[in-house]
């Protein structure tokens, strides 16, 4: 019975040294996983931290680069239409009023064709095409810019002079107070097919940003709609437009943003004059296309200045339309109830 | 009153069929341009394809030649880019889902690349140049890699962050429940289920940086020669495209319209690529 | 004459024989004034029992009534979320789980969890099984491949996936899946294996097999499962506990508990009068 004791005792011991082994081993997997875990966390950290580091860069880099101009003409700079690379006077007016101008227009146009491609596309479509035609959109929207601008520049504008342009002249040209856009030598390139090629660059995006945003109206809703006769046009009116209203208009300026940055679909069509004229005909000059002809023989220090200036001025107001279409796209999607 | 209500209703359905009517007329021009665009690449690019594209470097005007150093300095920096990118924009995706439930600091980090994701391009050239190429007093294909990589991050970290929302938590408290540490149920179990839609992202970041000419302007600029020196300026197609568009001389135009048709199919090739991996690996 | 280890293979023979006599009576884990609160609502009221070694512990109860989030409170689950948490003790072999000091990855290796969905992980069966025990353990391929065998063979998932280890996890059937599940839970060796509605999303055939299941695996572990279903509860655990809005109505051996209730609102729902 003793010797039974002894040896039950003595396997007690044997197992609480190796209970002790273990237990060692296990805290030490501990500390090795919370320092794991602890470095993830802060390498994460740093690459998130990037971005934003990325974006301050840029917004002081660009100040930095513009200090020059702002120096030497003031606040003037913004007001004056004067660019002259040679006297090295230079203001934005020019430049700015070419983004702008091709901007509107594009939207304007851009905006109910991107409209009936989201209403197609999630109401009218049968579910068979909807993955091809979806997908088509998408394509379109990968199409690189230069590529635009190639196919605007050779084909489009030729097209557009010779044909569309005279016939606006004919028609638009003549009525009171919009008359004066539409005067002037159609050559083609100009401000006008600057902004209709912007248009068919931002189409795609616009439309996909608009159809997930009709996406997200709940069947009930609609089906109570339907339910109650009415037909499909009136249930996109009645119900789904005005609940996705803040939605449409935050991909709306989401678009705009898009357009507002583009550079070349517009430099290849915007004719490059830095001038500006009430003509549409006209050539122009949008910030980013002064920036892509110019930059690489700017030569004088007023002269690269006043392009970073430039830069900053277009960035900043990209900056303040995106910020705006996030928040009324978030607001569309606190209604749909985000987690 | 049965007279009444018919009006009332032709009225509706009339405007019901116009409504619709300019629905598919939208569509149809959206998808008449595609077509129209993607005619007028093959038919002008397709002469330009011959061997000679490939083999050649960039001429001088009135000489023959090809597009060699071009595509590959584009495929050069586009790969590195790519190398770059894709790992800063998974982690900080990760970082962003994993830790940024109720924290401001990621709030702020999605609202900026999301702004980030839609700025201007040209923008970004601008910020390398000043940061880099006047620094070093040249331009090189790393300033251009580097602009590519700030323009293909943002990309990356939106899909990732969205990719890894969609796990749910029952997988996540699965893993957890075997007492694994975080970065294990993040990188092992979390970023795997989702595999397929972030390889998706990284692809469409790549298709986007590869059509991208305005940052280039500014940072890699062009190369008449062949150059294998990333410290060097490079040649690259879209810039390569836009100044022998832009030009007078017809055979430079040729040469741009086959490079254009290059770039154009190699992203539309992408963009189909990722789009139907993604759709095979969906659960 | 014995040889020494002739004789301590007898002793521990007659150790294991004892222990598997009913009602060793040894408490794993001891709650005591549990409260629970989401964010400002309390969803425990000063629940307080045992959960017994090597023993199934049911807790039942209408939806709603603080069963899951009972469960969860025993491998801390709900560390995972901000704005839950938890108040009270629960013992543990003698430590306070609630504390602030305690490793919570060390205690979740100790006591596992199976979900009422199926989660197999985006990998492999074999992997799946592995993945825990990686975690904490250094074993060679030979060693590796012993165990998931013998924790599929534990779950009675090994003959029906022995082929297919390098399949993936998302590739068997729902109640092949919760298998799996609970073959991982087991692979990692915990003392207690939580069960959260494990069969809620089952058919039945593929419930009464893990039913059976449970009452293998109560030879080695202690089990403590959330279930909807009486008739479940009744059939497979040794102790239920029934509660009712976050307070716990009665606790107790399951057959006095369904026979005899002591309170009236525990007859009530068990002769399905309402929940």
């Amino acid at each position: 019975m003793s010797a039974q004791t002894a040896i039950s005792a003595d396997k007690a011991g044997h197992q609480a040294a190796l209970d002790d082994a273990s237990h060692a081993a296990l805290r030490n997997t501990m500390r090795v996983q919370r320092m794991q875990d602890f470095v993830f966390h802060k390498v994460t950290l740093l690459f998130a931290a990037s971005v934003l580091v990325v974006l301050i860069g840029i917004i002081i880099s660009l100040a930095i680069g513009a200090m020059p101009a702002f120096r030497e003409f003031g606040a003037g700079f913004i007001t004056s239409n004067e660019w002259d690379p040679i006297n090295d006077q230079f203001g934005a007016v020019i430049a700015i009023t070419g983004t702008l101008v091709t901007s509107l227009i594009a939207l304007a146009v851009a905006f109910p064709i991107s409209f009936g491609i989201a209403l197609f596309l999630t109401e009218i479509c049968p579910a068979w095409l909807r993955r091809p035609m979806g997908m088509a959109v998408e394509l379109l929207a990968g199409v690189p810019s230069i590529i635009y601008g190639m196919w605007g520049l050779f084909v489009f504008a030729p097209m557009f002079g010779d044909y569309v342009q005279p016939l606006l002249k004919k028609t638009l040209g003549v009525l009171p107070i919009i008359g004066p856009l539409f005067q002037g030598p159609t050559m083609g390139l100009g401000i006008l097919t600057a902004g209709l090629i912007l248009a068919i660059m931002i189409i795609p995006f616009i439309a996909s940003v608009m159809r997930d945003v009709f996406e997200v109206v709940p069947s009930v809703l609609k089906e109570s709609a339907y339910g109650l006769g009415c037909t499909k046009w009136e249930v996109v009116r009645k119900i789904v437009l005005p609940y996705t209203r803040t939605g449409v208009v935050g991909g709306v300026m989401l678009g705009l943003g898009r357009a507002l940055g583009e550079t070349m679909a517009v430099t290849f069509v915007i004719g490059n004059a830095n001038k500006i004229s009430w003509s549409l005909f006209a050539a122009g000059n949008s910030i980013s296309s002064t920036l892509a002809n110019e930059f690489a023989e700017a030569s004088s220090e007023l002269h690269v200045s006043s392009l970073f200036a430039l830069g900053l001025i277009l960035f900043a107001i990209t900056f303040i339309v995106l910020s705006a279409a996030k928040l009324m796209l978030a607001g569309m999607s606190r209604k749909e109830g985000v987690k | 009153m049965q007279a009444a209500v018919n009006s009332v209703y032709r009225r509706r359905l009339l405007g019901h069929r116009v409504g619709i009517a300019l629905s598919i007329v939208a569509m149809a021009i959206g998808l008449g341009f595609l077509a129209w665009i993607l005619f007028t690449l093959l038919v002008h690019g397709f002469g330009a394809l011959s061997s000679g594209l490939f083999s050649l470097d960039t001429p001088a005007p009135g000489s023959e030649g090809g597009l060699r150093n071009a595509i590959f300095g584009s495929l050069m920096m586009v790969g590195l880019s790519t190398l770059v990118s894709t790992p800063v924009g998974i982690l900080a995706g990760i970082y962003l889902a994993e830790y940024g439930q109720n924290n401001k600091f990621a709030a702020v980090t999605r609202f900026v690349t999301d702004i980030m994701l839609s700025a201007p391009s040209i923008v970004i050239g601008l910020f390398v140049y000043a940061l880099y190429v006047a620094k070093v007093q040249h331009f090189s294909g790393y300033a251009g890699t580097i602009a590519l990589s700030l323009i293909a991050i943002p990309v990356v970290v939106r899909t990732t962050d969205n990719m890894l929302h969609l796990v749910p938590n029952s997988l996540l408290e699965a893993a957890f429940a075997l007492g694994a540490p975080r970065w294990k149920v993040a990188m092992l179990v979390r970023l795997r289920a989702v595999k397929a839609g972030v390889v998706t992202g990284v692809l469409l970041a790549v298709a986007r940086i590869s059509g991208e000419t305005a940052p280039l302007l500014f940072t890699a600029l062009n190369n008449q020669f062949f150059t294998s020196d990333m410290n060097q300026p490079m040649a690259n197609l879209p810039v390569v495209i836009y100044r022998f568009a832009m030009s007078p001389y017809e055979d430079w135009q040729s040469i741009a319209w086959g490079g254009a048709l290059l770039v154009t199919f190699s992203v539309l090739l992408l963009n189909i690529l990722s789009r139907t991996l993604f759709r095979q690996k969906n659960p | 004459m014995m040889s020494p280890t002739a004789t301590l293979s007898t002793v521990s023979q007659n150790v294991n024989a004892a222990s598997s006599k009913p009602k060793t009576k040894t408490k794993t884990l001891e709650i005591s004034g549990l409260n629970f609160y989401y964010g400002k609502t309390q969803s425990l009221k000063n629940v307080s029992l045992d959960i017994h070694d090597k023993q199934v512990t049911a807790f039942i109860g209408p939806s709603g009534c603080g069963k899951s989030t009972l469960l969860r409170t025993l491998n801390r689950m709900y560390d995972l979320y901000p704005g839950q948490r938890a108040e009270g003790s629960i013992l543990y072999h003698g430590r306070n789980i609630l504390e602030p000091g305690v490793d919570v990855n060390m205690l979740r290796a100790k006591i596992g969890m199976v979900f009422q969905k199926p989660t197999p992980f985006p990998m492999s069966v074999y992997d799946n099984i592995a993945f825990g025990v990686r975690l904490y353990e250094n074993l060679s391929k030979g060693e590796m491949d012993e165990r998931v065998e013998w924790a599929l063979k534990k779950a009675a998932l090994w003959g029906e996936v022995k082929d297919k280890l390098n399949k993936s996890g998302l590739s068997l059937s729902g109640g092949q899946q919760q298998r799996l599940c609970i073959a991982r839970g087991v692979a990692v060796k915990p003392d207690v294996l939580l069960l959260d509605e494990p069969t809620s999303a089952l058919d039945p055939i593929s419930t009464a097999k893990i039913e059976e299941l449970i009452s293998e695996l109560k030879q080695d572990y202690t089990i403590t499962i959330v279930t909807h279903n009486m008739q479940q509860a009744a059939r497979c655990s040794d102790y239920t506990a029934y509660m009712y809005l976050g307070e716990l109505v009665e606790f107790g051996e399951t057959d006095q508990l369904f026979i005899n209730p002591a309170k009236k609102e525990t007859q009530d729902y068990i002769t399905g009068r309402f929940g």
